[in-house]
């Protein structure tokens, strides 16, 4: 008979009271917030909030008939793709090459990790400064080798600079988990798989990027929502959403129109349409690609 | 020993007193550098010139950041007296009608009488409301002019002395210092703002209806028109003959002409102190371009800047502080004294006079030039232009010409969905501030 190993609390209080701390942190900082986006979704008020009127759904229906906003559907889906991509890419061929790494690992580490204690407004204008058309040294070595780059003209410019910009500072994170991941590998599994005759790349493709796989998962998950909701400094620092409405991702539009433009109402629309979007992507990534994740 | 303790008890009370007796009136404010050194100054002033009142700035982030962080105070019970708002949130402010307090009123509650007539119409005209009262006081106003490089000028064998009146002649001037070698021969700073709608009111021409906005909210864009047409398109065949190049949003423009990248740009006058300050050049200074087959050519061109708006909520003796401080700046010689100091304009016609009275004009040449183009008589079409969502629509504005000139749209196209998104938003602030 198997004896019953694990302890089991039979109050029903005392759960709540353990997780009351964690669930008071959610409700002030997540429901709240997200709870007054969806009430102000449905309001237009002034900027000095003097007079609320409910509207129902028009700011809603406001937002599907502005062709622009329709179209950064388009430009946050290529942005996204992009900084989640090469940021994991980035980061787990750096960490697979840092693991490698045995004399002056920590100093190694400790640069790659540096970019995450930046902050993103300050990633976009240190990334701008380096590619401002007419005085960025990165801009006046490309003109120098016959390569025109305008970020201010040029979409593609404009896009390759945020997106430059987001998967830097970005990489740093995913470089931290890749790594401990890497780490947590037993040794034996991947001496056995050598003695066996496999090489570097067999074993990192058939032994170790599937042991990796609950950290990729984790960090796909995270990248998305950081390429959705973090990225706006890096967008207003560097290109302002432009040039047109090229690079204006729709967390930029939702900061533009709630903090500069004042109109609150529409903005909240914004945000709760995003929200739906991730919490989209996210049942489907943990419904679809969490399959294929071996624990 | 007993008398000594009374002395000193009497001695704490007197200098305790007028601390305890003067009013904190806070003011925030977006100047920085220099301005704000003058901003500082100006409190300093009117704090020495009476005891009752202690003015009290503080930099509260750029423009849109201040009054962000006002609104956020406001709504939390807890807005500044005054609070400095540029020219696009005019509209905002005004339709907000529970949270200002009209600056004509506070001064007039004060006991300062306010004659209208002192002020020069077409900066103080755009601050006040259909029933004559001045809703927020202008503290720095500015407005468009052309920039332009005397080294460069010579270089290209162009007379310095003999700045482009027109946008043909600016064409011109453009191509033959392209020929002497010049890299970027024209560019701007703020382009809605001076291509757009100081460009309409200088033509005399609406850029939208009602008045540009002055005859209510339901004003219409109207930028559309076969001369706006022309001017874009003008300025898209100098981009791609690369006369004129396009260096960013807002003041992006400013810099390289500093820095002598491009020898001739349309900007804010208030660029002067910068310019004398930084540039390594001969520089001259011109009233904005025209086309002169267009009827009512040179008209004015409009204001730029900010006022500063009273803020509702507080009680009956601070705003007699805050009238005294309106008072104070309306006085003729601190007037004119800002004037000279920072190349904002006069406010008033005395300061002008009082200005020009001591020669500074002729000492200082091109610093009249956007006066000159100021204190002309508005028409209804050149009052000044006052829209609802103006942030929005300056914003729009950037995104279309951006197109234009990276040659994605056609001038036509561009103006057309400016007029087409900007009305949506004026549409928008029309039903929430019908009342």
């Amino acid at each position: 008979m198997a004896v019953e190993k694990r302890v089991r609390f039979k109050s029903a209080w005392l759960p709540w009271v353990l997780l009351a701390p964690q669930l008071l942190v959610i409700t002030v900082f997540f429901f709240w917030p997200a709870g007054q986006a969806l009430v102000q979704s449905l309001q237009q008020q002034d900027a000095f909030g003097t007079s609320v009127e409910w509207i129902g759904l028009d700011n809603f229906r406001r937002l599907w008939a502005d062709e622009s906003y329709l179209a950064s559907f388009q430009t946050t889906a290529v942005f996204s793709i992009l900084v989640a991509g090469l940021g994991l890419t980035i980061a787990l061929t750096l960490a697979v090459f840092a693991d490698r790494v045995i004399k002056g690992a920590a100093f190694y580490k400790t640069l790659l990790i540096w970019p995450y204690a930046v902050a993103p407004a300050v990633a976009g204008v240190l990334w701008l400064f380096m590619f401002a058309p007419s005085i960025g040294i990165v801009s006046y070595a490309l003109h120098m080798m016959g390569i025109e780059w305008n970020s201010l003209l040029n979409s593609g410019d404009a896009m390759t600079l945020i997106v430059m910009a987001a998967v830097w500072k970005q990489i740093s994170y995913n470089f931290l988990f890749f790594l401990a991941g890497l780490q947590s590998i037993p040794k034996s599994l991947i001496e056995a798989a050598a003695i066996d005759g496999a090489g570097p790349w067999r074993r990192f493709r058939t032994i170790v990027f599937p042991l990796l796989s609950p950290v990729t998962f984790f960090l796909l998950v995270i990248n998305i929502v950081y390429a959705f909701f973090d990225t706006f400094a890096i967008v207003d620092a560097a290109t302002q959403g432009g040039p047109g409405k090229d690079t204006a991702i729709l967390v930029y539009k939702v900061y533009y129109d709630g903090f500069k433009a004042m109109d609150l109402g529409g903005s909240a629309a914004q945000s709760v349409v995003l929200m739906v979007i991730v919490i989209a992507l996210t049942v489907v990534q943990f419904r679809y690609v969490e399959n294929k994740v071996n624990y | 020993m007993k008398k000594l303790h009374l002395s000193a008890i009497a001695l704490t009370a007197t200098l305790a007193l007028p601390a305890q007796a003067q009013t904190e009136i806070q003011w925030w404010h977006s100047m920085t550098g220099g301005l704000n050194d003058w901003v500082v100054d100006l409190a300093n002033g009117f704090n020495a010139s009476q005891k009752d009142y202690k003015i009290v700035p503080t930099y509260k982030g750029q423009y849109d950041e201040s009054m962000t962080a006002a609104i956020a105070a406001f709504r939390a019970g807890n807005a500044p007296h005054i609070l400095q708002v540029f020219e696009v949130g005019t509209a905002t402010m005004m339709s907000s009608k529970g949270a200002i307090v009209p600056a004509g009123k506070v001064m007039a509650d004060a006991g300062h009488k306010f004659d209208p007539n002192a002020y020069i119409s077409a900066v103080v005209g755009y601050y006040t409301a259909p029933n004559g009262q001045m809703l927020s006081f202008p503290l720095n106003s500015s407005t468009t002019i052309l920039n332009y490089n005397k080294d460069a000028f010579k270089a290209a064998g162009l007379d310095p002395n003999k700045p482009p009146a027109t946008w043909p002649e600016l064409a011109l001037a453009a191509a033959k210092l392209k020929a002497s070698g010049h890299k970027c021969p024209f560019t701007t700073s703020w382009q809605g703002w001076t291509q757009l709608e100081s460009f309409s009111t200088w033509h005399n021409t609406l850029f939208a209806s009602q008045n540009n906005g002055f005859g209510g909210t339901s004003a219409r864009l109207s930028v559309n028109s076969p001369l706006h047409e022309r001017h874009i398109e003008n300025l898209a065949n100098m981009s791609k003959q690369g006369l004129f190049v396009y260096k960013g949003r807002n003041n992006l423009g400013d810099a390289p002409f500093f820095s002598g990248e491009c020898a001739m740009a349309t900007a804010s006058s208030s660029t002067y102190a910068s310019i004398k300050k930084n540039a390594k050049f001969d520089f001259g200074i011109a009233p904005l371009p025209y086309y002169p087959d267009v009827t009512g050519a040179p008209q004015n061109t409009i204001i730029g800047g900010a006022s500063l708006w009273t803020m509702s909520g507080k009680p009956a003796k601070d705003y007699k502080g805050v009238g005294e401080f309106f008072h104070y700046l309306s006085n003729p010689e601190v007037q004119a004294k800002s004037h000279q100091r920072t190349g904002y304009l006069p406010i008033t016609y005395a300061a002008y006079k009082l200005t020009d009275a001591s020669g500074f004009y002729k000492n200082n040449p091109g610093t009249d030039v956007a006066v000159n183009q100021m204190i002309r008589k508005t028409t209804d079409k050149s009052r000044g232009i006052r829209l609802g969502n103006f942030v929005q629509i300056r914003a729009i504005q950037d995104e279309e010409l951006e197109q234009v000139w990276s040659g994605k749209k056609s001038a036509k196209d561009a103006l057309d969905s400016i007029v087409k998104r900007g009305n949506e938003q004026l549409e928008r602030f029309e039903k929430a501030n019908k009342s």
